[in-house]
């Protein structure tokens, strides 16, 4: 297992070198610069020029990447030229929301999935398989934007049960209970909008597990040795089904990403991904490098989570 | 033609039934399959033949006393900001969109295929390096990534656009290929075609592609309902085609001002409706040929 984790995590290396290079490079090959805007009758191209020259923006690409990664290694991302503030502070409070809805999303998607999900297995092929089924069928086929906008149109402005953009009712003092239920109450739309769409794969995954395991050997043994139908299910079938669950744990990470990144922009909420939309739009190429980068990382550490577990669940890839 | 194969058929000694004909048999056996497949052709056809007699430049040109109308005899779904006729929109937004999900679908399809037949197929060291490039290629977010590519290209039409998606969307067809092609390899039609002597280009196109072919096709057909989802959710957030352009997800970007989405709902329900009943009718028609290429879940 030991042996696995590290190999595992050695492959790590290379990828997050060249992710970081991709993204730098990218951002170098988009056109214009923070400064392009600002050209006007009463700015002196010449200064524009000076300050570039300045700021290192025309020396060699591997000179800039070296000077940008060894900044990060030291947690600098540099200064964000729209926000006026340096990256890293910009960031803090964004990344905190992001974390949050990307926590409460998986608790919701879990909580929602996974009695489904035994529901369906257990009950195969009856009415309420099949209504389960639809759901997560339904959920397959929609495409989470459109999900979003129906649940914003109907439970934000229709009904007008919860808020419509932001992350805290502005006013409140942090860190007393007001400002975290507040909290709480800007990101449970979003979140359930994200949970519901993104149930599917679980459900279905979980069914077909519990269906296949129903035929094993070891259950009719146990059935045979009298246990009760509840012990059955909750101990034998369960314990096998949901480990593999468990696994996929870590590939959820990049789900969620590309996922925040529609979620955030429709209900307004301010995390990392209204960030990467905002810093392409405005071009401020360090905002979008720093976001674009911890995204990466992000879900190299998932897949690297979701190995890991796999390899403890499931001695064969070990082997491998 | 038909009546050849049909011909050619009748004399060999046994019949077993064509894949065409498998096919067929299992939509017509799902009602639902079955008029999914019909909405479809309908709404391609419609689609793509009306959009002959619009004219793109006029339907996108601001018409600043007409903006905001609801539904009317003029404009059948009514206007947006810009005065534009929301109908006309709609049916060039579908053309678009479909047009993009096809291409992406059929280029994903070539490099995947292609990526995955050689990968499985010679294995080994060869196997190895192109797993660990196309598990970098997996770990980045999809959208994340385009949408930052799409932002340095500096003009972009149909075809360059299909192709940044193309480049971070091959991978899963790729892997599924691969698996399949690592299986059909120890199988004795191929132990046997090396034997004779064919070259490894024959037996990988030849023989181990055709068998590989309904796999392909499921995977393809269940491929373009993600791609006109992902290609108007790109849309959506603004990094898809410019509004000269429309497609279905322009429209429904519209609806990130408050103000429409509450009371405006001419502009952006048309579209939801439309993406949705495109995505599932696409995932029931090809749920009905993942089932005929498994003789063990066939319902007819």
């Amino acid at each position: 297992m030991w042996k696995f984790s590290v190999r595992r995590t050695l492959i790590m290396i290379p990828q997050l070198i060249v992710l970081s290079i991709l993204i730098f490079v990218l951002a170098q090959l988009m056109p214009g610069d923070a400064l392009s805007g600002q050209v006007g009758p009463d700015v002196d191209p010449k200064r524009l020029d000076e300050i570039r020259e300045q700021m290192g923006w025309n020396d060699p690409w591997h000179e800039q990447y070296g000077r940008w990664m060894g900044g990060i290694l030291q947690g600098d991302f540099g200064e964000s030229f729209r926000f006026k503030m340096p990256v890293t502070d910009l960031i803090g409070q964004r990344i905190v929301n992001s974390f949050w809805l990307s926590v409460a999303t998986l608790i919701l998607t879990y909580l929602i999935a996974i009695p489904l999900g035994i529901t369906s297995g257990r009950f195969n092929d009856t009415w309420r398989d099949q209504l389960i089924t639809g759901y997560s069928y339904v959920g397959f086929a929609t495409p989470l934007f459109i999900f979003a906008l129906v649940m914003l149109w109907l439970f934000g402005f229709t009904l007008q049960w919860f808020p419509t953009s932001g992350s805290v009712t502005p006013g409140l003092e942090p860190g007393t209970f007001e400002y975290m239920m507040s909290k709480l109450y800007h990101l449970l739309l979003p979140a359930i909008s994200m949970a519901l769409i993104t149930t599917y794969s679980t459900i279905q995954y979980l069914r077909n597990e519990i269906v296949d395991t129903k035929q094993k050997d070891f259950i009719i043994t146990a059935r045979a040795k009298g246990a009760s139908e509840s012990r059955v299910y909750n101990r034998h079938i369960l314990r096998n089904s949901l480990l593999p669950i468990a696994a996929f744990f870590g590939f959820e990470i990049t789900g969620l990403i590309g996922g925040s990144i529609f979620i955030e922009n429709i209900f307004g909420y301010p995390g990392m991904g209204q960030l990467l939309v905002e810093s392409i739009t405005l071009r401020d190429y360090t905002v979008l490098t720093a976001t674009t980068l911890l995204f990466g990382v992000a879900s190299i550490l998932g897949a690297l989570l979701s190995d890991i577990i796999l390899s403890i669940v499931d001695p064969r890839i070990r082997i491998k | 033609m038909e009546s050849k194969v049909e011909e050619v058929k009748s004399n060999q000694p046994i019949k077993s039934p064509s894949g065409f004909s498998i096919i067929w048999r299992e939509i017509v056996r799902d009602k639902l399959a079955l008029i999914s497949l019909i909405f479809l052709i309908l709404i391609m056809a419609f689609v793509y033949g009306i959009s002959l007699f619009l004219d793109q430049e006029e339907i996108v040109t601001v018409d600043l006393f007409s903006i905001y109308e609801p539904p009317n005899e003029e404009f059948l779904l009514g206007t947006d900001y810009g005065g534009r006729d929301v109908f006309g929109q709609l049916i060039i937004g579908t053309r678009n969109s479909l047009t993009i999900a096809l291409l992406v679908t059929l280029l994903t399809g070539i490099i995947g295929v292609g990526y995955g037949l050689v990968s499985g197929y010679f294995g080994g060291h060869i196997d190895n390096i192109m797993m660990r490039i196309l598990d970098f290629f997996m770990i980045l977010p999809f959208t994340m990534i385009v949408i930052a590519f799409v932002a340095i290209v500096p003009k972009y039409n149909t075809l360059t656009f299909s192709l940044i998606m193309t480049a971070f969307l091959w991978m899963g067809i790729a892997r599924l290929i691969r698996s399949k092609a690592l299986q059909e390899k120890e199988l004795d039609y191929i132990q046997a075609s090396k034997t004779l002597g064919s070259s490894n280009l024959k037996i990988v196109f030849t023989q181990l592609l055709p068998n590989c072919s309904s796999l392909i096709i499921v995977t393809m057909t269940l491929n373009l309902a993600a791609n006109i989802g992902l290609e108007s959710g790109l849309s959506f957030l603004g990094f898809g085609f410019p509004e000269s352009t429309p497609s279905l997800g322009t429209l429904l970007s519209y609806a990130t001002n408050p103000q429409t989405l509450e009371y405006r709902w001419w502009i952006w329900v048309p579209a939801s409706v439309l993406i949705l009943l495109l995505m599932m009718s696409i995932n029931n028609v090809g749920q009905a040929l993942k089932r005929a290429t498994d003789a063990r879940q066939r319902r007819g």
